[in-house]
């Protein structure tokens, strides 16, 4: 039920819409439970609602963990 | 987004398991509970309490790759599941009396005390499945002459946008739509769970976009030195797999913190505009769970100025506890005191395609997991 996708901020309408898309395919949701939202954030979709913006720095971060970890693994293996 | 592939990096994969065994080695031995059911042997139980959790985990095999000692229970967390049979009663009861249901289609199976949605569908009533709440919105406005009621069900992070959508309905001036509301907190059922008998929690690995409403700070209740490790994590399987091992670092070294393993998402706050719009419309309220019981100030209800837009109040029904098939174990594979395959209707007579619980219903069910996943 609590499941969401993150998606790109294309186009904002008004205060409550705007446009996302993940890897192309583009969908119409309400903004509105972001404060200042703007075009180029990535958000978290969850029933037609973006509900929380996802924090890319925060996302390279873990990213660059996964990558350390596998290599550390792939060296000692 | 091209991110979901490292979230699933097989290599690190590996790496965090072998973290996650050697972990489990160094526990003290105090973490060996006596496993439930007369199970023989002794475990360490996390439980996950979100139902996205409890699918992905199935889902990517995370229960097989763990020692044999860490015992996952999957918690509460299916909305649907905890849903008492007598909302479904009281939702048909309106979808007989000609309103326009509205709901998402996880409800559509799930028996009421006598039938379900979908038989009542197939009836000719007026039941539509939605994704998002605002198709109950966009309804209202199209049928204007039409009594329009949304499920209100979920936790945290569906309460929201159901909120956000009566909030548009006012502003627009929109009369023909209501709640049916059966909201819950995930909050007081981790206390409730925390404090049950039947129960030894050793940590809750908590949910992920609950968490991104109610933030992380919600759980500081739950630690210290009363309290159990809670470690928020995404859906992803290298997410769970970390956040299993910062609850097994915890616990190694006897600690109990919030550690939000899902900041990409989650802040300590949460999402304030949500809380603010939850504040405005709704008040605690003591709700039924399904397999639990009452709890008190578990959910959530409209505050009177908003009865209008309360199904209950607007069209004159009450949502009474409903009949369960007293052979189906959903109550305490909720509870995590059963697994699904305790239960002697799993598999045979109750399955996807005609369940008798709800956990078999929901998509997120437990039981739905174990059937698709893990038989």
């Amino acid at each position: 039920m609590c499941l969401a996708v993150p998606m790109l901020i294309k186009e904002i309408f008004s205060p409550h819409r705007g446009l996302c898309d993940l890897d192309g395919s583009l969908q119409e949701v309400d903004i509105s439970l972001i404060e200042d939202a703007v075009v180029g954030d990535y958000v978290i979709i969850h029933a037609g609602f973006a509900i929380e913006r996802l924090d890319r720095e925060e996302a390279d971060t873990r990213l660059a963990l996964f990558e350390e970890l596998a290599t550390l693994r792939e060296a000692l293996v | 987004m091209k991110y979901i592939e490292g979230f699933r990096n097989p290599g690190a994969a590996a790496a965090l398991r072998e973290d996650i065994r050697a972990l489990t080695e160094a526990l003290p031995p105090s973490l060996l509970r006596q496993g439930y059911g007369g199970q023989a042997n002794r475990t360490t139980n996390i439980m996950e309490v979100c139902g996205s959790h409890t699918m992905a985990i199935a889902r990517y095999g995370i229960r097989d790759i763990l020692p044999s000692q860490i015992k996952l229970i999957s918690g509460p967390g299916c909305p649907v599941c905890v849903t008492d049979a007598g909302y479904i009663d009281t939702a048909i009861e309106l979808a007989r009396r000609g309103v326009t249901i509205v709901t998402f289609g996880d409800m559509l199976n799930v028996p009421g005390s006598d039938t379900s949605l979908a038989a009542v569908r197939s009836e000719g009533h007026s039941i539509e499945i939605c994704y998002s709440p605002l198709r109950a919105l966009e309804l209202a406005r199209e049928f204007p002459e039409r009594e329009i009621v949304f499920l209100a069900i979920g936790f945290e992070t569906t309460v929201a946008p159901a909120l956000a959508v009566i909030d548009q309905a006012i502003a627009a001036g929109v009369e023909n739509l209501s709640l049916l509301v059966a909201f819950k907190l995930v909050p007081p059922a981790l206390a409730a769970l925390m404090t049950d008998p039947d129960l030894q929690i050793d940590a809750f690995l908590c949910p992920a976009h609950v968490s991104a409403i109610i933030g992380a700070d919600a759980y500081q209740p739950f630690t210290g030195s009363e309290g159990v490790p809670c470690v928020i994590a995404g859906f992803e399987p290298l997410d769970i797999l970390l956040g299993l091992k910062g609850i097994l670092t915890q616990l190694g070294s006897g600690i109990a913190e919030v550690d939000n393993q899902y900041s990409r998402v989650v802040t300590d706050a949460g999402n304030r505009r949500a809380q603010a719009l939850m504040e405005t419309y709704l008040e605690p309220a003591d709700v039924s769970w399904r397999g639990i019981g009452v709890i008190p100030a578990s959910g959530l209800a409209l505050k009177a100025e908003w009865s209008r837009y309360d199904a209950e109040q607007r069209h004159n029904v009450r949502v009474e506890v409903g009949k369960m098939d007293p052979a189906c174990r959903c109550g305490d594979v909720i509870k995590g005191i059963a697994s699904p395959f305790d239960c002697p209707m799993f598999g045979n007579v109750c399955t996807p395609s005609s369940p008798f619980g709800p956990c078999m219903v929901s998509s997120e069910g437990s039981c739905a997991a174990y059937y698709k996943y893990s038989r």
